[in-house]
C-alpha cells in the first residue's frame, strides 16, 4: 500500500508533551513541513521561547538554541548577523512576544534582522497556568483576570499583525489560524512563504497563527476550535498585511 | 610585539578584540564607555566585522548568546547599570556554556549612581550579578596596556571554558591615555566549537544536530549540571590565578591587597613609604575570579605582617574575599571610597600608618 501520511524529517519521533487537543503540534508540523519542502533543515536554526513550547528543540531535528522568555528575537539577530548563510527561525507565545518580548520583537522587525518569527497567539499564558496575556480578549476569563478581561484596567488586546505591519522594513506580515483544515492550509502556505523570503535575503518575515490552548481556557478542543472561530478571528483578522511585491507595487 | 601607540583606554579595548580575531561587537551606549562603539562602528567595517548597536542591554545580552552560540568570537562593552541588565543573559550563556567576553566599565552605584570611575562592581561579577550558580572568569586591568593583554587573552579562556569572561576595569582605565604596544595578533580559531555550536549541520558537515540550552527539568540531571559547571570554575581556581606582588621581598608591616587603577595610587604610597622608611607590601589581584587566596594568606601571614587592607574604590566588597581566604590569622582593614573621587596617595599612607 503506498504511504499517504509522513512524518517531516524536521520532526523528531518524540512523544509530544503539548495537551491534547493543543493546536502547538500542527503548527510544530507546518513549519518542519516547510523546512523540509525547502531543503532548508541541515541550515537552519530554530530558537525556542519560553512558554509551552520551550521543549520545541525536542521535536524539530534541527539545530536548536533556547532562549530566555521573550528574548528570542535578539537571539536571532545575533545568529543571523554572524551567520547570514543560516535560516533562522523563532518560535513564540503571545506572553513571550507581545508582552515581555515586545522591545525585541519590534526592534529586530524593524532594523529587519532576516529571520522568521512564528508567533503563536493563543490568547492566554499556557506554560504558568492560564494567566491573562497581552492577546487575552475582552471579558475573557483567565486566572489573573478572574472575572474577565477589564479593558478598562488593562487595555484592549495587542494585534501584533497590524503593529508590526506599521513599521516600513519588514518584507512579510501575515496571520493566520490553524482551527479547521481550511485555515491550516492557509497557515502553511504563509509559512513557507516567510521561510522562502528569507532564503531570498529579505528582510523580517512573520507569521501569526491563531491557536488554542484547551487546557487553559477550561474547553474540549473541539469548544476551543469553535471558541477561537467565533471569538478570536473577529478580533484578529486573518491574511497577508504586508508583502514585498505590494510593497513593490506601491512604490512602482 | 608592535610598536608602542598612544591610545585612549576604550579605543584600546575595541582594537585589542579585533586583534584577538572578535569580528562581532554588539553594545548599548553608555558613559563611560561609549568610545568602544564609536571606534567599532568605523574599524569593523574595515575588518569585514559585525557592528550592531542593539535597542537595550538586555537585548544585546541575547545578541551575545545568540552569536556565540552559532560559534562566533563576539564581545561587548557596557557600564554598571547596563551590566546589570545583561546579567539575565550572562546567567544563560553560563547555563549553556558558551564563550563569549563581557567588558564592564565600571560606574558608581548603586542605581544611576555617576559617571566616575568606581569598583562597585566587584560583588556583581565575581558573585554573579544573574541568577544561579555559576561564575565569570573575572580579570581587572590596572592599565591600557594590560586591558588590552586581558582583552586578548579573554577569547581563549572563554573558549577554554565554554564559559563569559569579564574584563572589569573602571571608568579611569576606559578613559585614560597611555601608551599600548599590543601583542601578536591571535590566530586561533574557537575550538571544538564543531561538537556544540548551531553552525548548521551542513556547514559542519555532520548529520547529528546541536543544542545550545540551559533547561534541565530532571533534578538529577540538573544537579550533574552543575557539578559540571562547579568542576570548570574548580579548574579556573587551579590553573588561572593570576595576581601581581609589589615590595614583598622584605619585611614589611602592612600588606595591601588593591586592584585595578585603586592599586596604582597604592603602589605609589608604598613608594613614598619606602623613603620614610616604612615597609609596605600589596598583592594585587589579576584575576579577581578566581580570586587569588593562596598568594594572599602566603603574603599576610609573613612573620613581619601585622595586618591586612583591602582598599577599593567601592564600601567594602573584596575584603570579604581577603578575609575569607585569611580565615582570621591576621587582622583585615579595609579603606575605600566611592562617587569617583579616587583616593589620593597621601590619603593611603595615612591610612596606613593608623595600622601600623
Ligand atoms: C523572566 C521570566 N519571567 C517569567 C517566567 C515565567 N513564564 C514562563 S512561560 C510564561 C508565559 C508563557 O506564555 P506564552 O508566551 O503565551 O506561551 P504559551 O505557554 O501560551 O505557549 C511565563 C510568564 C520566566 N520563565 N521567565
Ligand atoms: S497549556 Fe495550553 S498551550 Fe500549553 S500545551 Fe496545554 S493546551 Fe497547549
Amino acid at each position: 500500500m503506498a504511504k499517504t501520511f509522513k512524518k517531516p524529517e524536521a520532526l523528531s519521533d518524540a512523544h509530544t508533551h503539548y495537551c491534547p487537543g493543543c493546536t502547538h503540534g500542527v503548527i510544530h508540523r507546518l513549519v518542519a513541513e516547510a523546512i523540509d519542502e525547502l531543503g532548508l533543515r541541515d541550515m537552519t536554526v530554530g530558537i525556542a521561547p519560553v512558554g509551552c513550547a520551550v521543549l520545541a528543540y525536542n521535536y524539530f531535528t534541527c539545530d536548536f538554541q533556547e532562549a530566555a522568555h521573550g528574548r528570542a528575537p535578539a537571539m536571532a539577530t545575533g545568529i543571523k548577523r554572524v551567520r547570514p548563510d543560516l535560516i533562522v527561525f523563532t518560535y513564540q507565545g503571545d506572553g513571550d512576544l507581545a508582552s515581555i518580548g515586545m522591545g525585541e520583537i519590534i526592534h529586530a522587525a524593524n532594523r529587519g534582522e532576516k529571520f522568521t518569527a512564528i508567533f503563536v497567539n493563543n490568547a492566554v499564558y499556557g506554560m504558568t497556568g492560564g494567566q491573562m496575556a497581552p492577546t487575552t480578549m475582552p471579558g475573557q476569563r483567565t486566572t489573573t483576570s478572574p472575572a474577565g478581561r477589564d479593558i478598562l484596567d488593562t487595555g484592549m488586546p495587542i494585534r501584533m499583525a497590524e503593529l508590526l505591519s506599521t513599521l516600513k522594513t519588514p518584507s512579510y506580515i501575515a496571520r493566520q489560524a490553524v482551527l479547521r483544515p481550511k485555515y491550516i492550509t492557509k497557515a502553511k502556505k504563509a509559512i513557507k512563504k516567510a521561510f522562502q523570503y528569507q532564503m531570498e535575503n529579505r528582510c523580517f518575515t512573520f507569521v501569526e497563527v491563531v491557536s488554542t490552548c484547551p487546557t487553559n481556557w477550561g474547553m474540549s478542543p473541539l469548544e476551543s476550535l469553535e471558541w477561537a472561530e467565533k471569538t478570536l478571528l473577529p478580533y484578529y483578522p486573518l491574511g497577508e498585511f504586508k508583502t514585498p511585491e505590494q510593497e513593490e507595487q506601491d512604490a512602482a | 610585539m608592535g610598536k608602542k601607540i598612544l591610545m585612549k583606554g576604550n579605543e584600546a579595548i575595541g582594537e585589542a578584540a579585533i586583534r584577538a580575531g572578535c569580528l562581532n561587537y554588539f553594545a548599548y551606549p553608555i558613559t563611560p564607555q561609549s568610545e568602544v562603539a564609536e571606534y567599532l562602528v568605523k574599524r569593523m567595517p574595515e575588518v569585514g566585522g559585525v557592528f550592531v548597536q542593539g535597542e537595550s542591554e538586555v537585548a544585546v545580552g541575547y545578541m551575545i548568546f545568540g552569536a556565540s552560540g552559532a560559534g562566533a568570537r563576539v564581545f561587548t562593552t557596557s557600564s554598571s547599570p547596563g551590566v546589570s541588565l545583561m546579567s539575565e543573559a550572562i546567567s544563560y550563556i553560563a547555563g549553556a556554556q558558551c564563550p563569549a567576553v563581557f567588558v564592564n566599565i565600571i560606574r558608581g552605584g548603586p542605581g544611576l549612581g555617576g559617571i566616575l570611575p568606581s569598583q562597585g562592581d566587584y560583588f556583581q561579577a565575581t558573585k554573579g550579578g544573574g541568577h544561579g550558580d555559576y561564575h565569570m572568569l573575572v580579570m581587572a586591568p590596572a592599565s591600557v596596556q594590560e586591558a588590552v593583554e586581558m582583552v586578548m587573552l579573554a577569547f581563549p579562556l572563554a573558549e577554554k571554558y565554554r564559559n563569559p569572561v569579564m574584563i572589569l576595569g573602571d571608568g579611569l582605565i576606559g578613559q585614560m591615555m597611555e601608551p599600548v604596544e599590543f601583542p601578536d595578533d591571535l590566530r586561533t580559531e574557537p575550538t571544538n566549537k564543531d561538537s556544540w555550536a548551531t553552525s548548521g549541520m551542513k556547514s559542519r558537515g555532520s548529520t547529528e544536530r546541536n543544542l545550545v540550552k540551559s533547561l534541565y527539568l530532571d533534578p538529577t540531571q540538573l544537579n550533574d549540571h552543575n557539578l559540571n559547571l562547579k568542576a570548570k570554575y574548580d579548574q579556573m581556581k587551579a590553573e588561572e590565578v593570576r595576581y601581581e606582588p609589589y615590595n614583598t621581598d622584605g619585611d614589611y608591616k602592612i600588606l595591601i591587597v588593591s586592584f585595578g587603577t585603586m592599586s596604582r595610587v597604592c603602589r605609589t604610597a608604598i613608594d613614598f613609604l619606602k623613603e620614610e622608611g616604612i615597609e609596605v607590601g600589596m598583592i594585587r589581584p589579576q584575576t579577581v575570579f578566581p580570586f587569588p587566596d593562596a598568594p594572599i594568606r602566603d603574603a599576610a601571614v609573613k612573620e613581619s605582617c601585622k595586618a591586612v587592607i583591602s582598599i577599593e574604590m567601592n564600601m567594602g566588597q573584596m575584603v570579604e574575599d581577603v578575609e575569607r581566604c585569611l580565615k582570621g590569622q591576621r587582622p583585615v582593614h579595609w579603606y575605600g571610597k566611592c562617587g569617583g573621587d579616587v583616593p589620593t596617595p597621601e590619603e593611603i599612607m595615612e591610612v596606613i600608618k593608623e595600622r601600623l
